[in-house]
Order: structure tokens, then C-alpha cells, then sequence
């Protein structure tokens, strides 16, 4: 019997979704119902775990099973669900306030565990559900109703944490640009380990068009340098421009005074993380930022597998366990 | 055998003090080990500095094993000791104020040099003291010498060889109590085999330690205790984390559910990981979580995928537990917190026991949050209590508190082992898949108020759960203030309802008198041995022994309203008898204590008779 084909309508729930009009969410929601059925996971083993904030309403809206937990705990609660459950496909919906400020300590253990689960970040530099103060993400300078003379903290990018932890695969993508984070989104569901993508998402009420330089479509094509694996860094409207590794830095130049073969070939395959590390670092507006997978790394094992490898491996060698045998283990002695 | 005199006697409390280093709590594990395969009813009181290695030779520094052996039943370790080894004068500083007059004092004269003076502050030394001469009788041992001469063949550095002296003081004591080398033997053999210089070496100091109390002049008699008349059976010594984690282990195998553990180290609940971390043969996973609250976090996690999920702590990491708490509360998922309680508040006293934390498990979340709480009374009771509180989790879909604490976690007693075949199946059901477009109800609610517990995987029962206020039946998100309300209290009269399912309170002695000592936890055996000694005096005097906290057993009000007076004897300032003055308006009396130590018998007879209408008031 053939599985049915599900549709992206078919991972709606039945709830209102109530995001603010406008909000980028709606277009992650969109792209994430659109993926799913591609990946031929059936709902009733899809779970989709958030934290706290605008992002962590997602589990609601979706047909699949899902918990609405505490500010910053979701990969906890999706790491204890994995390891126990492995059949799962265990989804994290986060954003730049959970997953880096509260959450900051979990998110780092999750990715260097390499739990096969995919975090979704909505970063939109800002904190929406408390409305309006600032957020890890946040530029310096920027005011906002917590910082009236800006703000003075170095924000701190989802990326380099990631890759600092050793996570095995890391992206980014933009709510605007659905079609990348379609493919972005499905490439982490493919990826067996910890997967992230950072999402700019854009809050229009309380941070309109922090990443317009990266979202309008005007822009995005000198401000942002899209990666393809085994492809050289070109951007710009003509792709006229290209990235050089120069020592220890990456340079910008112009394709018309250098031959194509001194461009930086995008290696996400590289275990080594510290070309990807430089990409994770580019910043606007001194350099394009880098979208697309900076780092798809396969063959590290995974703690679901490994804590049920242990399990396994111990009933093998030891047989399933007998109550009676080990609660009678050592010293004994019976009374007559 | 011995063929000096041997005197019967029907119990011995003897205490091993010194540095923490020399080995005093193998030392009393041992004995109590050897003692309980003799026969004997045992009860210990490890107690040991929280700095691993505290300067040495200094009262900080001193770590205790506390042991009482008898031939008839017992429950505490003991008030004064019959018998106390030292192995430098701050072990006998700190020590010598529990020693009976008469008791037998048992020194390492190596260990009482100026420097070891200097480094406990006294003057000078102790055992050349009049008082203590005149007050005990004192045996001053040469042990490092002696052991120094017991290994020499051994080729040990002196400074391995030292540390065997344990051993000799552990031989001299098991030729005192008449007790058999044979178990530690064995341990040592077990222990130590891979370093056969090592184990011959403690296993020469043990046998001249015996030889020493055999053939020197200073001995004339040993002591004999013989078997106690318990109930038939076979028996082993066990700790109370121990016992929790085998009741863990057993509840996950009489419900058919692997067993999550996530947790996070901490004094003194680390040893239920310990020994959990061992069993992965029964389907065990433990979760060394990076914090007490991924810790809880994962295991809520588990427990929504469908496993048995079991969290523990203590007091300070229960704090930090405490807004997942909230939320598996708010889940309705079943799962296991156990609190291993220790001296608070904050970090406290984290090697001393206490048992504050009961207003914590009460009230400590935000918001309307009640949950079962339920609480062993013994090392051997936290097997049973374990599995007890998993039975309440599922049969409630709640979070259930399992209230141990340092005393009952780190002591030990014999432990009459149970038939696996006879202890009842817990009965777990998750609803089966529907691939009808009826919509599944996840908060729709049994006859114990509880909501089914559908995990993913499951076709058809797609449902999201969350800390926003669920709707009644359906689970969507509600603000509607009607349907708080009336969540709010389903989910206290789910709690609520657990009284009509557990047992009623039983009683020791009359169920009316002139007082009623209410007792929880760890404090069991004292208060049990206090009422029963008054109640030999002829006092009117009876004694209700708390397990179930929330909610309490459906008689007590009525228990508590039958008596003259109702005194609650606590290590803390009087949680219990807040909460039973508050549900019943009878005025308990408290006695409380928090001094990070268990009640002695006495100060408890003391207590219950200052209340009884025959006492003069003071």
C-alpha cells in the first residue's frame, strides 16, 4: 500500500495562528509545512519543541505532535525525547532571546552532543513577545526600550557559537528568501546530528528592517554572499565580486582583476571549521554575510545513538537484566 | 576464636572517627557489612566533612562511621557510644563528648604527635589527661607502627603502607566484637586483586590488627552479639540511595518501561546515579544533564515520548528544578523528582542531613501547582517508596516528589528482599491510534481526573501540550477565565483524590492518649524507638509515622483529633506542623532541630515527656 502523499496543508492545525500581521514568522511557517511532506516523515513521528517567545507559538500551529516548554530549555526537553525516542523526527523552534540569552548554556551542550535534532532560530534581534528590549543579537548602539543611549553590549553571533561547540551542521537563511530557506530547512532534516539554521527574521513592530540589507531584494545581492558547496564566494548584481582567503583573512575583490581560481572555494564538508569559522564571521557592512550551509560535517556519531548503542551493547554482553539476581547481588544471608 | 573471656551483650554503638583519608567510612561499611551477615539488626550514621579532602589532621577535617549492632531490633544507629576508635586527637576532640562513661576509647598513639596537637588546637595531649583516664577505658594502640611491621614484606612505600593502618584498626575492632575477617576478606580480594602487593598487604594488617587485640596483655575480654530474631528470609545490608535506585529499577520493570534518569551531581543524591549508570542491561539510560535544569527538562522530555522518567536532586537543585516542575505539573506527565534533602538553606550544610525541604516540595513553584508528594522512612523503605511513587505518577499523570534525605541515603540497614514475581504490575496504557478525523482529546480525563497519556508516534492522536492554560478536554490554548478556574482546581482534586487510593495511617500503640508523636522521613527510627521506650514507662503515648505527604492520609485529622496533644518532632523548624495545623486547626507542638544531625533516642524522650500531663512544668 502506498503511504499517502501529504500536503503542506495537511501539517496545519486547526489554530489560529496569531502572529503579528507582517511578522517573518508566517514565512518560516509556510516553508516548514511546504518541507515536511518532502520528507516523507509521517506527522504522528514529527514533534516540534519550543521555548519561549513569539517563535516558540510555532508547535501550535502545526499537525504534528509538539510541546510549548520554558524560556530557553527546548533542545533539554527535545534531547531527553531523542534519546529515548529515536524514531522521531524532533524538531527545535527557537529564537535569538531563548536559544542565546537564557537558553545560551543548553544550546552550546545540545550542539556539541550532536543530538539528531534540527534548531530552527528566528533571530530577529530584538525581543518581541516582551516587546521591544534588546537582545543578544542586538547591534551595539542600537536604542531600544531597554537601552535609551543604546545599547552597550558586543552582540554574539548563533553561528560561531555553533561552530565553537563543534556543531556538525550549520546555516543560515532568510525569511524572505523562501525558496533558500526551503532548501536550507530541508537540508537540515537530512543532516543526522545536530542541525542549525539561524533564520533572520524580520520584526516588524518592534526591530523593522534590522536586516534589510540582507531581506530586500535590492540590497541582498551585495550584502549577502549565498554558499554552495564546491562553488567559489561571487556576489553582487553581476556576481562581479568574489572572496579571497589573503593569510588569515578574507578579502574582498573584484572578479574583473582576479582570476577565478584565487577565490575561496566553499568547503562544508571540511571538519576543520576554521575557514567556515571566518565565513560565520563576516558582518555587514564591512563584508557580504554568508547564507546557505557553512558546515554539513557527516560521520560523527550521535547521542541518541550512542546512549542506545550502550544499552544495546550492554544486553548483549550481559543479557537483559534479571530483578531478582540483582536486587540478591553480594553479601547475603537468610533468616530461619 | 578467641580464648580470652567473651561477654554477651545484646547491642554495641561504636563510632570510627579520623581523618577524612584514613579510610573510616570503608572501615564502617565494612563492619557493618560483616555484622549484618552475622546476623545482627544494624543501623549506620556515616558522616563526613563536604570538603573532599579537608587539611589534615584538623577538626574539619574529621570524618565518622557510625555503626550499632544488636541482636534485637533496631532503628537508629545510636545515641551514646559503647565503643570509639580514634586516629589523631581531632577525631577524639570532636568525638569523645558521644562516648558513654565507661565506653572503650581506642586510640592511634602514632597519630598524637605535637604537630597533630598543634593542628587540632590542643594544648597538649589528650590521652594523657586525667579525665579522660578516669572517664573511659583507654587503649592506646601504636597502629601505624604496628601496620608499618605487618606489611614490611610487603614492598610497599612507608607512605602506601601507612595508609593500610585502617585495616589494622578494622582487625583490632573485629576481634573485639568477636566478628568474622572472612567478608573482608573477601572484599579485598575483590578490591584489590588487580594489585596484589596492595591486597596482601590490608589483608596482613587486618590479621595483625586481629592478633594484636588477641594476644596483647592490655585486652582482657571481647564482646558477643548474637543474631537478632527478624523475620524470616534472606537478607542483605543496603544504603538508601542504593535501594531507591534498585526500586527504580524495579518500578521500570513492573511497568514495562525503560528507565530515564537525567540529573545532574550533587551531595547526597550523586550515588542514585552511581548505581543507576550500572543497570543498562534493564533498558537504564542516565542523562549527566549540564544543569539541574536540563536535567529536568530531559527528563519531561522522556516522559512525553512514553518512557518511565525520573529526575533527582537536591534541595539547591531542586530550586533550580523548580519552573519544569511547574510544567510537567501543567503537562500532566508522569515522572519521578526525588530529593535527596541536606542541610539548607542554599548550599548549607551539603554532607549533613535535614528535612526542610517539604514546604519547598509543597509550595515551591509558581502558581497553583500542587504534586504528590511521598517520603521513606528508612534505607530499606526508599525500594519500596521509589516504586510507589512511579505507580502514583502514572496513575495520576502527574510529577510525583519522593522526599529522601541524607540520613537515609548514606545510612544502612538489613533489608529482607522481596519477591519480584510478587510485587504488583504497574499498569501503564497509552492510547492506541485512530485514523478517524475525530479529533483526539488529550486533556479528556478519567475517573482519577487523569488525561490520557498519548505519545508521538502514535497515528491520529497529534496533539500539542504547553505551560499556556489548556482548554478543558481539547488542550487548545485558553485565556478564558472560567476554564482557569476550573483547570486550576481539576488539577487539585487529581492530587487531592490520591487519598482515596493510598493506605490509611496506621498507629503504634492506642489510636487515643494523652500524645500523639507525628513523625516524616528520615527521623523514623528515633522517633519509633523513642515512643516505644515511653511506652514501656507506661505513658500513653503513640506513634504515627507519615509516608504519604500530599495528599495525607484520609484518617489523620481524626488520628490527630483523638489525642491530648500532637507533638512533631522535625530536623527543621516545624514544615509538617505548619501544614497539619493549617489543614486541621489542632495545635501541634513542634520539636525541631537543625544542627545537620539525625535526633538522638534520649532528647526525644526527653521531648515527649516534658509534654506529658505527669511532667512538671519547668
Amino acid at each position: 500500500m502506498a503511504l499517502p502523499v501529504l500536503k503542506a496543508a495537511d501539517f496545519a492545525s486547526d489554530q489560529d495562528v496569531r502572529w503579528c500581521p507582517g511578522c517573518g514568522d508566517y514565512s518560516i511557517l509556510a516553508q516548514m509545512k511546504k518541507v515536511l511532506p518532502e520528507l516523507g516523515v509521517p506527522r504522528e513521528k514529527t514533534v516540534f519543541i519550543s521555548g519561549i517567545g513569539c517563535s516558540s507559538r510555532f508547535p501550535y500551529y502545526m499537525n504534528t505532535y509538539g510541546m510549548h516548554s520554558i524560556h530557553g530549555r527546548a533542545p533539554t526537553f527535545a534531547t531527553g525525547l531523542k534519546a529515548t525516542r529515536p524514531d522521531l523526527m524532533v524538531w527545535v523552534i527557537t529564537g535569538d532571546g531563548d536559544a542565546l540569552s537564557i537558553g545560551g548554556n543548553h544550546f552550546i551542550h545540545v550542539l556539541r552532543r550532536n543530538v539528531d535534532l534540527n534548531i530552527v532560530l528566528f533571530n530577529n534581534r530584538i525581543y518581541g513577545l516582551t516587546k521591544g528590549q534588546y537582545s543578544p543579537t542586538t547591534n551595539e548602539g542600537q536604542v531600544t526600550k531597554s537601552t535609551p543611549m543604546g545599547s552597550i553590549d558586543h552582540p554574539l553571533s548563533p553561528l560561531s557559537v555553533a561552530l565553537a561547540a563543534e556543531a556538525t551542521f550549520v546555516a543560515r537563511s532568510l525569511d524572505a528568501h523562501v525558496k533558500h530557506l526551503g532548501m536550507v530547512l530541508k537540508r537540515a532534516a537530512e543532516h543526522k546530528g545536530t542541525s542549525l539554521v539561524e533564520v533572520y527574521q524580520n520584526c516588524n513592530v518592534f526591530n523593522d528592517g534590522a536586516m534589510a540589507y540582507a531581506q530586500e531584494k535590492k540590497q541582498r545581492a551585495d550584502n549577502v554572499v549565498e554558499l554552495e558547496h564546491g562553488k567559489p564566494l561571487v556576489f553582487g548584481k553581476d556576481n562581479e565580486k568574489g572572496i579571497r582567503l589573503m593569510g588569515n583573512h578574507l578579502q574582498i575583490v573584484e572578479r574583473s582583476e582576479v582570476p577565478d581560481d584565487d577565490l575561496l572555494i566553499h568547503d562544508e564538508k571540511d571538519p576543520n571549521p576554521s575557514i567556515q569559522m571566518m565565513l560565520a564571521r563576516m558582518r555587514y557592512p564591512t563584508m557580504p554575510e554568508p547564507i546557505g550551509v557553512l558546515r554539513d560535517v557527516e560521520g560523527v556519531a550521535t547521542y541518541n545513538d550512542q546512549i542506545n548503542d550502550q544499552v544495546k551493547l550492554a544486553r548483549e554482553t550481559r543479557g537483559e537484566g534479571d530483578l531478582q539476581k540483582l536486587i540478591s547481588a553480594g553479601d547475603t544471608w537468610v533468616v530461619k | 576464636m578467641t580464648t580470652k573471656d567473651v561477654k554477651s551483650v545484646t547491642g554495641i554503638t561504636v563510632r570510627l572517627a579520623g581523618d577524612s583519608g584514613d579510610g573510616m567510612q570503608l572501615l564502617g561499611t565494612q563492619l557493618t557489612n560483616t555484622s549484618a551477615l552475622a546476623g545482627n539488626d544494624v543501623a549506620t550514621f556515616p558522616d563526613f566533612p563536604a570538603e573532599i579532602r579537608a587539611p589534615r589532621g584538623t577538626r574539619a577535617g574529621v570524618s565518622g562511621f557510625q555503626v550499632q549492632f544488636a541482636k534485637e531490633e533496631i532503628f537508629t544507629p545510636g545515641d551514646t557510644l559503647d565503643a570509639l576508635v580514634v586516629m589523631n586527637p581531632a577525631a577524639l576532640v570532636t568525638n569523645i563528648g558521644d562516648l558513654r562513661k565507661g565506653g572503650i576509647l581506642i586510640a592511634n598513639d602514632d597519630g598524637f604527635t605535637d604537630k597533630d596537637f598543634k593542628l587540632a588546637k590542643v594544648d597538649a595531649n589528650p590521652l594523657e589527661a586525667t579525665v579522660i583516664n578516669d572517664s573511659y577505658r583507654l587503649f592506646r594502640v601504636n597502629m601505624t607502627e604496628l601496620t608499618r611491621k605487618a606489611v614490611s614484606e610487603h614492598g610497599l612505600s612507608p607512605k602506601v603502607a601507612d595508609r593500610c593502618k585502617n585495616f589494622f584498626a578494622m582487625g583490632l575492632v573485629y576481634w573485639l566484637f568477636g566478628r568474622s575477617l572472612d567478608p573482608t576478606l573477601r572484599f579485598i580480594e575483590a578490591k584489590f586483586g588487580k594489585k596484589p602487593e596492595v591486597a596482601s598487604a590490608n589483608e596482613a594488617a587486618l590479621r595483625a590488627g586481629w592478633a594484636y587485640g588477641e594476644t596483647t596483655e592490655a585486652f582482657g575480654e571481647s564482646y558477643q552479639v548474637e543474631a537478632a530474631e527478624l523475620e524470616p528470609g534472606t537478607y542483605r545490608n543496603i544504603m538508601g540511595n542504593q535501594a531507591l535506585a534498585l526500586g527504580l529499577v524495579a518500578a521500570s520493570k513492573l511497568s514495562n518501561k525503560e528507565l530515564f534518569y537525567g540529573t545532574y551531581p550533587i551531595t547526597p543524591a550523586s550515588d542514585i546515579l552511581h548505581e543507576l549508570t550500572k543497570h543498562k542491561n534493564f533498558g537504564v539510560r542516565t542523562f549527566q544533564a549540564e544543569d539541574e535544569i536540563a536535567a529536568v527538562c530531559a527528563t519531561i522530555g522522556a516522559a512525553f515520548g512514553g518512557t518511565m522518567a525520573v529526575t533527582a536532586s537536591s534541595g539547591p537543585g531542586i530550586a533550580l528544578k523548580a519552573e519544569a516542575m511547574g510544567l510537567g505539573m501543567m503537562l500532566e506527565l508522569p515522572m519521578v523528582v526525588v530529593n535527596v534533602q541536606r542541610g539548607g538553606p542554599s548550599t548549607g550544610l551539603p554532607t549533613k542531613t535535614e528535612q526542610s525541604d517539604l514546604l519547598q516540595s509543597m509550595f515551591g513553584r509558581n502558581g497553583e501547582s500542587p504534586l504528590p508528594i511521598i517520603a521513606p522512612r528508612s534505607p530499606a523503605d526508599c525500594f519500596d517508596m521509589a516504586i510507589e511513587a512511579w505507580r502514583i505518577a502514572v496513575e495520576c499523570m502527574v510529577p510525583v516528589m519522593l522526599l529522601s534525605d541524607g540520613y537515609i541515603a548514606n545510612g544502612s540497614e538489613p533489608w529482607k528482599l522481596p519477591e519480584m514475581a510478587e510485587l504488583p504490575e504497574i499498569v501503564v496504557s497509552h492510547p492506541e491510534g485512530a485514523d478517524s478525523d475525530e479529533p483526539f482529546l488529550p486533556y479528556l480525563r478519567d475517573e482519577n481526573l487523569s488525561r490520557p497519556w498519548a505519545i508521538p508516534g502514535t497515528e491520529g492522536l497529534m496533539h500539542r501540550v504547553g505551560g499556556l492554560e489548556k482548554q478543558h478536554e481539547t488542550g487548545n490554548v485558553s485565556y478564558d477565565p472560567a476554564n482557569h478556574q476550573f483547570m486550576v482546581q481539576t488539577r487539585a482534586n487529581k492530587v487531592a483524590k490520591i487519598a482515596e487510593r493510598i493506605p490509611e495511617q496506621d498507629v503504634v500503640g492506642e489510636t487515643s492518649g494523652d500524645l500523639l508523636v507525628v513523625s516524616w522521613g528520615g527521623t523514623y527510627g528515633a522517633c519509633l524507638t523513642a515512643v516505644r521506650r515511653c511506652q514501656e514507662a507506661g505513658h500513653r503515648v503513640s506513634h504515627a509515622h507519615i509516608r504519604y505527604l500530599n495528599p495525607l492520609p484520609r484518617n489523620i485529622g481524626d488520628l490527630l483529633k483523638s489525642f491530648d496533644k500532637v507533638l512533631v518532632p522535625e530536623l527543621n523548624m516545624g514544615q509538617l506542623r505548619m501544614l497539619l495545623r493549617s489543614e486541621f486547626l489542632v495545635d501541634c507542638i513542634g520539636f525541631n532541630k537543625v544542627q545537620g544531625k539525625p535526633f538522638s533516642v534520649s532528647e526525644l524522650i526527653e521531648a515527649i515527656e516534658s509534654h506529658l500531663p505527669s511532667a512538671v512544668p519547668a
